[in-house]
């Protein structure tokens, strides 16, 4: 169905000609935490999956697949988006960022640390897609959130266990020690 | 889902002409409608046709008395845009509560008033602030643009390329929300532009978004919630479903609609 080669691996002189506007396109070239990978996809491959499957980052959850969970949101050309609604070939060009990509040099991104110390996840299912928005809305709104603000933009993702208490705690929290830190690496 | 070819065309001549020659191509916009009908395969076209690289598409801008929106604009890019909070501000909030923030990023206007969804928020807007729809072959009025469900006066492989709104004088957009999927249970736009006073109401109705006469008279009359007091709306025009009866939407929309006008000031 589809295969993964590295970009300077593949000399394929089809690649490089140019191409009829009206062809339909199988072929993405995306930057995954900074790596950038050059895959033939079907078409119907949703970015979850590509993720998922393909480049085994598993870290970025697949709760619902009908984009109400949020358990998939991962950054898309430093926005969150859901990747369980968005085309694998969509994101050509694009650069993305998933959990794996938080982390810094074996140091957890500050978001990572709030979740940990206030106990912010039980099970840990919705906490990728968790702590991808939680990171976003620090991005848009800035570092420092009341609980009504987190609530209200934390509506896309669903939490099974924890009752959201110490989620938002930890959003705030993260929220607060991210200033100055280099914010998501997209 | 069922196969189907990608095609991305990066100007609008060449989506037009993608989609002319592709048979039973569907155009993609946000897709935050598209992929999960066709995950559930109640959509199965053979080829998308995605504009998101079409640049004729993008920018919001003040024209003259006009805001014009690019059909591509995102429910985020709206909802922040200091353009559209400088001229219609009650348009830009109505953006910024369409379905949650990551859906925000990839849901577009042309796509939600394309697929005219009868609990979508913009069509209320659209018809209420009488806004010109541009399409690549067009111009299409908002009363002529909604048909019913799912249903709009755009032809096969028409592209919708932006919105033109008349600045209006007052303006504003109240919903009562699905709890679980944001869509607007009912929906009241209200508007005032020169002389002109339109009520357009989404979510209730059993034939899509539809303008509401009798308020729009009472309104023209008085400009207050309380010239709402006593306008009934037909509940035999109601939709009904298990997250409310016919008779409790038309009870909505008249509360709904005075709250709106409220708003408006
Ligand atoms: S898996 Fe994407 S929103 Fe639930
Ligand atoms: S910690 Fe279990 S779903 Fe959130």
């Amino acid at each position: 169905m589809f295969s993964i080669f590295k970009k300077s691996a593949a000399p394929d002189a089809k690649a490089s000609a140019p191409q009829d506007p009206g062809a339909p396109i199988t072929t993405v070239t995306v930057t995954v935490n900074g790596r950038t990978v050059t895959a033939e996809v079907d078409p119907r491959m949703l970015l979850s999956q590509f993720l998922r499957d393909s480049l085994q980052l598993t870290g970025t959850h697949v709760g619902c697949d009908t984009s109400q969970c949020g358990a998939c949101v991962v950054h898309l050309d430093g926005r969150a988006v859901k990747s369980c609604t968005t085309l694998t070939l969509a994101c050509d060009g694009g650069s993305v960022t998933t959990i794996e990509g938080l982390s810094q040099d074996g140091t957890l991104h500050p978001m990572q640390e709030a979740f940990r110390n206030n106990h912010g996840l039980q099970c840990g299912f919705c906490t990728p897609g968790m702590i991808m928005s939680a990171v976003d809305i620090v991005n848009r709104k800035g570092n420092t959130l009341d609980e009504a603000t987190v609530r209200a933009e934390l509506e896309g993702n669903i939490c099974r266990c924890t009752g959201y208490h110490n989620i938002v705690a930890a959003v705030r929290e993260g929220a607060a020690n991210m200033t100055g830190v280099k914010q998501a690496a997209e | 889902m069922y196969a189907f070819n990608y095609l991305r065309p990066s100007s609008l001549a060449e989506a037009g002409s993608a989609l002319t020659k592709t048979p039973d191509a569907k155009i993609l916009a946000g897709g935050h409608t598209l992929l999960p009908t066709m995950k559930l395969r109640l959509a199965s076209p053979k080829a998308l046709v995605d504009l998101s690289r079409v640049s004729e598409l993008r920018g919001i801008e003040k024209k003259g008395n006009a805001l014009v929106i690019g059909a591509m604009s995102t429910h985020f890019e709206v909802s922040t845009s200091t353009v559209v909070k400088g001229a219609i501000a009650g348009l830009a909030e109505l953006a910024g509560h369409i379905g949650d923030p990551a859906v925000r990023h990839r849901g577009t206007i042309g796509g939600s008033v394309a697929n005219n969804d009868p609990a979508a928020d913009y069509p209320a807007a659209v018809l209420a602030l009488n806004a010109t729809v541009t399409t690549d072959k067009r111009e299409i009025k908002a009363d002529d643009f909604f048909k019913g469900l799912f249903t709009t006066a755009l032809g096969e492989g028409e592209i919708i390329t932006r919105f033109s709104f008349p600045q209006p004088t007052k303006f504003a957009y109240v919903k009562f929300a699905n709890p679980a999927s944001r869509y607007a249970l009912v929906g009241v736009a209200v508007a005032q532009t020169g002389s002109e006073i339109r009520v357009a109401v989404t979510g209730a109705g059993n034939d899509g978004v539809f303008r509401h006469k009798a308020m729009e008279a009472a309104l023209a009359k008085s400009w207050s919630p309380d010239a709402l007091k006593g306008i009934t709306t037909d509940p035999s025009m109601m939709n009904s479903d298990i997250h409310a009866a016919a008779d409790y939407r038309a009870h909505l929309v008249g509360v709904i609609a005075a709250r709106a006008v409220a708003k408006a000031g």
